[in-house]
């Protein structure tokens, strides 16, 4: 960072300089600000004060006091009556089961305490998932201790029996059936097959019924485009680790797109570096062209911003470029870095990839048959292998919403499904629900459908359910209950099987259908036994040929879409999911709702973001709410000024403005589907133009970006080129140097204290910034794993948020020269992430300002926390220059105004008993989950042997779905992470703000941009090493 | 941190205070004083532990606390050589004693001496004197289901207190008796030494209290004492040691753990696992009470317990606080920490009580003073052989990280 002409900013004001930002950046924790809302303004919260607060105050002192003095309360210890021999109190017991919402795959293994789960986990014995957990998955696990849920059947408003609900809809089918009237299942993708045998079931005994599966982000464009181009109506499996090039238009396969803890997995395997000799050398190139800066584009290397209308021109232009036609031009920029993408994938012939995110299967016939020209298929794309990730079919959806309308259809069931609130037709459902004869939800709540249904017989739960899941063919998962049910619910498969006069037993229903369909042959109970120990069972040979034919009707989708992609000069207004809350079905997880946007780091919001550009010539700032309309439906939310962004152009996420969610998701953000539209019948997250209109009003958006700034200390982030870093492994390396009286010396040489030995083990952790893609999974497994509190978006406004692991994003732009050029570049910058935890230094600042000891060093390298000690100085987190540290600045618990999941018996379920519930008023931090690091070496010394590496494995290390993160003992010669650093060592390993001395136990490893070198920048590299000196 | 170093220092000054002033006081403390209670120890523990405790908890024979205060050194070696003896002599504490503990008798010991007595006394002195350092005064007793252990702490301040108005006496007598013969010698008498001598104390009294040094001294010593009951209460809030709450079934592990000598892995199946030892759950008494016992009413709670699936609700009698990890396993299991250590003599034990302060003092002061148990534990080795090469002395918990915050708080 220091030695290159770069300029690396967090956030728009951090670029300016905004007058706030200063004001904030000299204090990091927000004092009291007044806000709008009459909320958190007693003594009692610590802010504000009058004469009565003081009287409560003072009467509950005196009389917390006297009870303190008196008895101590009697605590009961209530053992089992007849305790299951492998269970122990206080020992976690692991079960293998899967997470299969709406498609979205992951293979899970599910830490249970004293009989409830607590954390979930990858199963990296799953080759689908490979043992990463996305934010989303791990945050799954807080909806299961969700109060807001049903507690029984509903029928109507009111509270029902089983088996009155059971009888009244068995005869309700059945009438309806032998009056030949239409039944329609209606789910979103159901991955697994045993629950399609239900339905299957289901429908011999009605023979009126269909299933209509649809998904809310739907790519039924997708399989479409497969089934024109190759007779094959499947998604095909992709492997982004063999592709040398890869080209995303306007796809987030990192993030929101199929399957991205697993894209993201293959995608990294091809960039990862190694410094050792004769290590690996060279790394994918990623080519991305996008509306908006996802997730994905953020780690591309070459990035352009195209508007939504170019976005099959796009597709089209490298189709021509690759095949020798005549080009579509797309804008001088745009063009440019075509022809150097298209050069790069000829060139990598075989070895080359493109995705696209588009919906519209013209759209991706032409990239099935780009793909097709570059020798992908068998290579790099399966279509031997299908998976399943999407099912959802927009024309039978399409066909549904008519026949509720015009009554065609007599009887509908809703399984796993909301399209009230999440399908572009909710509204017209909405009104018609009531005309069927027999509407059934098996949601967990009444939610925007089911609210409208006859009944509600609501589902478990998956950690309490039995299932299966076949994500891709010949890969099986199962999922096991983990916990007996908490309400009174049943599964929707066992509902299924009774009202078709079948018995209910689900899990007899599994073991047969494994039985006879996947297991087969041999000995049964051990193969399932095995298979359940697993969690998966994957059958070797279940592809057929991998390759495919010449893709047909090329120039039929080419002609389309001529016609239908053309550049207008209104807004265009584009739909895209969040990483986190993706489409909305979780919309009442506080994690979820807190967790920052990786490229925004928005949260509790969804809002309208709008390039610099068009901000500008809109009269837009950050924060205007804005009123935005498309073809005459309309939203009224903030602006978010977003560089990267296409200018000319509005994107707005998907899955807020839930209604009927429950506290945590109710009125937060608006709803944006009724803004996706069927092109050609398939649902376009393209909007079309719309109008922006300034409102006049404010909103705030809580936004972390520029919370805790690096105070113009720059070498915190390093980089470098990937032809600079092939020439020297040192490259983009900042080493300073302090002058002595005995000469320069480096900065680790000299130092005040005296350190500490480590005679036992060094805990540490190496990040490699070239393998963080900054998803965010370790922030929520971080955020289970130690009780981390929610504080809700005001006190996220207030710069008060918990996390203990925040991932940096910074914008950096190049070469600049001047200030003008500051706003120039930021109009498409380079994105680098760097989580940041406390990196347990050496030295470390804070302890030596404590004044009463409460943090301080162990022998093993942690940075330690003792809460009760803390009397809440903040003095330590003054000092830190990472600004790690977190203040309690309210009780989180057992608190009405913090109205989260500690705030009900239910959702405490959650807490890890093995970490302390921080109180009001103490400071706390990463504490490198030395509870798991205490337990991995009692584990040892009771088995009397040292640890092996890889046996302890902090959260956020184990949840990364890309290996950035690796955790280990330094001290220990074989561990993982001390051969990376004996390679990396002098290499791409940095500590951060090297030049303090502070002596972290975190090394990072420098950020690679698979960039070429052009003359100027390194020239201004040259300039600055020389004039570093 | 400075503060707390303060109160404890005023502690520790105030104790030796206390008791060196009964040492000084009392003839039968100094009687205990005299003895060894190292060898009083071996002794205790070979010959007398199977029935008495050090404490006053009654086992099957009763408690020894302050038994020096309630019979003569000479009686008790008497008793102890020959108890029929004493008992047939007609001596009636002894008879009543007999009929207390239902005419059991106690073993004699003919071989043992004046010698042997005075040392297991000092042991046992020693025994109570160490809880009484470590834990804490009145208040903390106070703090609640406390047993009758607040009694010498109590005893003690009565007798200061006694002293020092004795002391104030005697030292108002002298002032008195000082102003007049100073007065005689200066010759100066007038008639006020006419006066009766109430006339004269009242004149001496009165004369002290307009004393500065005598004013201040008082004033002094009342703020002083106001102050260590204070500190000593506060030490003393949260502290249950003593704590014996009726338990919802009346199980004995004297009559488990002492008389049948049943394992305590038996039954707290978790010790050696995890961070909870684990009450047993029900199916565990019924490994034996299916067979043995299952008319008595106790036992017949168990059964209703299963036939109505609701489980026993067992009182907790060791309440470490939820900001403190401590787990069974590492102290059972890796350290070889005998359960009584901690939880004392529990085979004696009626009813179970908190016989540690749980404090962490407490465990700090063990982790100081414990060697780790290295022993064929190859997680160790490497860490032995570097504290050797180091130091003579052997390697104690503290030396490998046992003080530091993380081992127990996180």
């Amino acid at each position: 960072m220091e030695t290159q002409t770069k300029r690396y900013w967090k956030g728009l004001e951090e670029l300016r300089n905004d007058e706030t930002f200063i004001k904030n950046a000299h204090n990091e924790f927000g004092s009291f600000e007044p806000t709008d809302s009459s909320q958190n303004k007693s003594i009692v919260d610590g802010i504000g004060s009058d004469r009565r607060d003081f009287l409560k105050v003072l009467g509950f002192g005196v009389a917390a006091v006297s009870l303190a003095a008196c008895d101590a309360p009697v605590r009961k210890s209530i053992p089992y009556i007849n305790k299951p021999i492998d269970t122990f109190p206080s020992i976690a017991d692991w079960y293998a089961s899967t997470y299969a919402e709406g498609g979205d795959y992951t293979s899970i293994l599910v830490k249970t305490r004293e009989g409830r789960p607590i954390k979930i986990e990858g199963n990296r014995q799953s080759s689908v998932s490979g043992g990463g957990v996305s934010a989303r998955a791990h945050a799954s696990l807080l909806a299961l201790y969700d109060v807001e849920k049903l507690k029984g059947p509903k029928k109507g408003e009111s509270d029902a029996a089983w088996d009155t609900i059971d009888k009244e809809i068995s005869s309700q089918l059945a009438s309806i059936a032998a009056k030949g009237g239409q039944i329609r299942i209606v789910s979103s993708t159901i991955l697994s097959p045993s629950t399609k045998a239900v339905i299957s079931d289901f429908t011999k005994k009605y023979p009126t019924t269909q299933h209509i599966t649809y998904d809310a982000n739907s790519l039924a464009g997708l399989v479409k485009a497969n089934e024109i181009s190759f007779s094959k109506a499947v998604i095909p499996s992709y492997d982004f680790s063999k592709a040398k090039v890869i080209v995303g238009l306007s796809c987030d396969f990192l993030g929101t797109w199929l399957s991205g803890d697993e894209f993201s997995r293959q995608y990294v395997k091809g960039r990862k570096l190694s410094s050792a000799k004769g290590g690996k050398r060279d790394m994918s190139r990623h080519y991305q062209f996008e509306t908006i800066l996802s997730l994905t584009g953020s780690n591309a290397d070459y990035r352009a911003a195209v508007k939504p209308s170019q976005e099959g021109l796009v597709a089209l232009a490298l189709y021509n470029k690759i095949t020798g036609a005549a080009g579509v031009s797309l804008g001088a920029d745009v063009d440019k870095l075509i022809d150097k993408a298209a050069k790069d994938l000829k060139a990598a012939q075989g070895a080359a990839l493109v995705v696209s995110g588009s919906n519209d299967p013209n759209v991706q016939v032409v990239v099935n048959a780009l793909n097709s020209a570059l020798g992908s298929y068998g290579t790099t794309i399966d279509l031997g292998t299908p998976t399943y990730y999407r099912q959802g079919n927009d024309t039978a959806m399409n066909e549904l919403v008519d026949g509720v309308k015009n009554g065609a259809v007599s009887a509908v069931i809703f399984y796993g499904c909301n399209p009230v609130y999440d399908h572009p037709r909710g509204a017209e459902l909405k009104d018609s629900i009531s005309k069927l004869s027999l509407s059934v939800s098996f949601a967990d709540r009444p939610e925007e459908t089911a609210s409208l249904c006859k009944y509600i017989t609501p589902a478990p739960h998956y950690l309490e359910s039995w299932g299966d899941a076949e994500p891709k063919a010949g890969s099986y998962s199962l999922q096991q209950p983990t916990i007996s049910l908490i309400y009174k619910t049943r599964q929707a498969q066992s509902s299924l099987l009774k009202w078709a006069g079948l018995s209910d037993d689900f899990y007899a229903y599994l073991r047969n259908f494994w039985k006879t369909n996947i297991l087969g042959g041999g000995d049964f109970e051990s193969a399932w036994t095995k298979a359940l120990h697993d969690g998966v069972f994957e059958r070797a040979g279940a592809s057929t040929a991998s390759g495919a034919g010449a893709p047909a009707g090329v120039d039929t989708a080419i002609a389309a879409v001529k016609n239908t992609y053309k550049s207008g000069s209104g807004i265009e207004v584009v739909l895209y999911e969040k990483v986190g809350m993706g489409t909305g079905t979780l919309a009442n997880n506080p994690w979820l709702q807190e967790f920052p946007e990786p490229v925004t780091k928005a949260c509790w919001d969804n809002y309208a973001s709008v390039s610099q550009k068009t901000a500008q010539e809109l009269g837009l700032s950050q924060n205007d709410v804005v009123k935005v309309e498309v073809k005459g439906k309309s939203v009224e939310l903030p602006v978010l000024v977003q560089p990267g962004q296409a200018n000319g152009t509005v994107a707005i996420a998907i899955g807020y403005g839930r209604e009927k969610a429950g506290k945590s998701g109710n009125g937060v953000g608006v709803n944006v589907f009724p803004f996706a539209q069927y092109k050609a019948g398939f649902v376009s997250f393209n909007a079309g133009e719309g109008i922006v209109s300034k409102t006049g009003s404010t909103h705030k958006i809580a936004q972390t970006q520029t919370h805790e700034t690096v105070m113009a200390r720059k070498a915190v982030l390093q980089e470098a080129r990937l032809p600079e870093y092939q020439k020297d492994t040192k490259a983009g390396r900042y080493f300073p140097h302090v002058f002595t009286s005995e000469g320069v010396k480096s900065s680790t040489e000299i130092s005040l204290w005296n350190g500490y030995e480590k005679p036992n083990h060094s805990w540490g952790l190496v990040i490699d910034l070239n393998s963080c893609t900054g998803c965010g999974s370790c922030v929520i497994s971080c955020q289970a794993e130690n009780n981390v509190s929610v504080v809700g978006r005001q006190e996220v406004i207030n710069r008060r948020e918990m996390h203990w692991i925040r991932i940096d994003r910074y914008y950096s732009s190049d070469a600049v020269e001047d200030l003008k050029g500051l706003e120039i570049a930021s109009e498409n910058p380079e994105v680098t992430f760097q989580p940041l935890m406390c990196q347990h230094c050496g030295n470390a600042p804070c302890e030596t300002v404590c004044p009463v000891l409460a943090t301080t060093h162990s022998t093993e390298g942690l940075n330690q926390m003792a809460y009760n000690r803390c009397v809440g100085t903040r003095y330590c987190a003054n000092n830190c220059p990472y600004k790690v540290r977190r203040f309690n600045w309210f009780k989180y618990f057992d608190n009405d105004n913090f109205d989260y999941h500690f705030n009900n018996d239910l959702g405490k379920m959650v807490i890890n008993p093995d970490v302390t519930v921080r109180s009001r008023g103490v400071i706390e931090k990463c504490s490198m989950c030395v509870q798991r690091i205490q337990e991995g070496k009692l584990n040892a010394k009771k088995e009397r042997r040292r640890p092996i590496d890889g046996e302890i494995e902090v959260a956020c290390s184990q949840s990364c779905p890309t290996d950035a993160i690796i955790f280990g003992d330094m001290n220990d010669p074989e561990s993982r992470i001390s051969k990376l650093l004996a390679e990396e060592k002098d290499n791409r390993a940095f500590t951060m703000l090297e030049e303090i001395n502070v002596k972290p136990q975190i090394t990072y490893l420098t950020k690679i941009r698979n960039k070429d070198v052009d003359a100027k920048a390194a020239a201004a590299t040259e300039h600055a090493e020389h004039g570093g000196h | 941190m400075k503060s707390s170093l303060f109160f404890k220092k005023m502690r520790s000054i105030a104790q030796f205070f206390l008791v060196a002033l009964i040492a000084t006081t009392s003839i039968t403390q100094a009687v205990a004083q005299d003895g060894d209670a190292a060898n009083g120890e071996t002794l205790f523990n070979n010959n007398c532990k199977a029935c008495h405790a050090t404490s006053d908890e009654v086992a099957v024979g009763p408690g020894l606390k302050d038994v020096q205060k309630r019979r003569d050194l000479a009686w008790i070696v008497k008793w102890v050589k020959n108890p029929n003896g004493v008992i047939q002599s007609g001596d009636e504490y002894a008879v009543a004693l007999y009929n207390k503990f239902n005419k059991a008798q106690m073993t004699a010991f003919p071989a043992f001496g004046e010698k042997e007595v005075k040392d297991i006394l000092a042991y046992i002195e020693k025994a109570n004197a160490a809880p009484v350092a470590t834990a804490a005064a009145p208040g903390a007793a106070a703090g609640g289901q406390a047993s009758g252990d607040a009694a010498p702490s109590d005893l003690f301040t009565y007798i200061l207190v006694a002293l020092l108005i004795v002391m104030l006496l005697v030292l108002g007598v002298l002032m008195a008796i000082v102003s007049i013969l100073s007065k005689a010698v200066s010759g100066t008498a007038t008639a006020g030494e006419e006066g009766s001598f109430s006339d004269k104390l009242r004149n001496g009294l009165v004369g002290l209290s307009r004393n500065s040094a005598v004013r201040s001294a008082t004033v002094w010593f009342f703020v002083l004492m106001v102050t260590k009951a204070t500190i000593d209460g506060m030490y003393g809030v949260g502290i249950q040691q003593g704590y014996a709450p009726k338990q919802p079934i009346a199980f004995s592990h004297k009559l488990h753990a002492g008389q049948y000598k049943i394992d305590c892995n038996y039954c707290h199946t978790g010790v050696n696992r995890g961070k909870s030892a684990t009450i047993p759950s029900a199916n565990i008494c019924m490994n034996c009470h299916g067979v043995i016992k299952k008319e008595s009413p106790e036992i017949q709670k168990i059964y209703t317990a299963i036939e109505k699936d609701q489980p026993i609700e067992w009182v907790r009698v060791h309440n470490l606080p939820d900001l403190a990890y401590f787990n069974h396993a590492q102290h059972v299991n890796v350290g070889g920490v005998q359960c009584q250590q901690c939880h004392g003599e529990i085979q004696t034990m009626e009813v179970v009580e908190q016989r540690s302060s749980l404090t962490m003092g407490w465990c700090i002061d063990c982790h100081r003073k414990t060697e780790v148990n290295t022993k064929e534990n190859a997680y160790y080795d490497k860490l032995v052989e570097l504290h050797k090469s180091k130091s003579k002395e052997p390697l104690k918990v503290a030396d490998i990280g046992g003080l530091e915050c993380s081992k127990c708080h996180y």
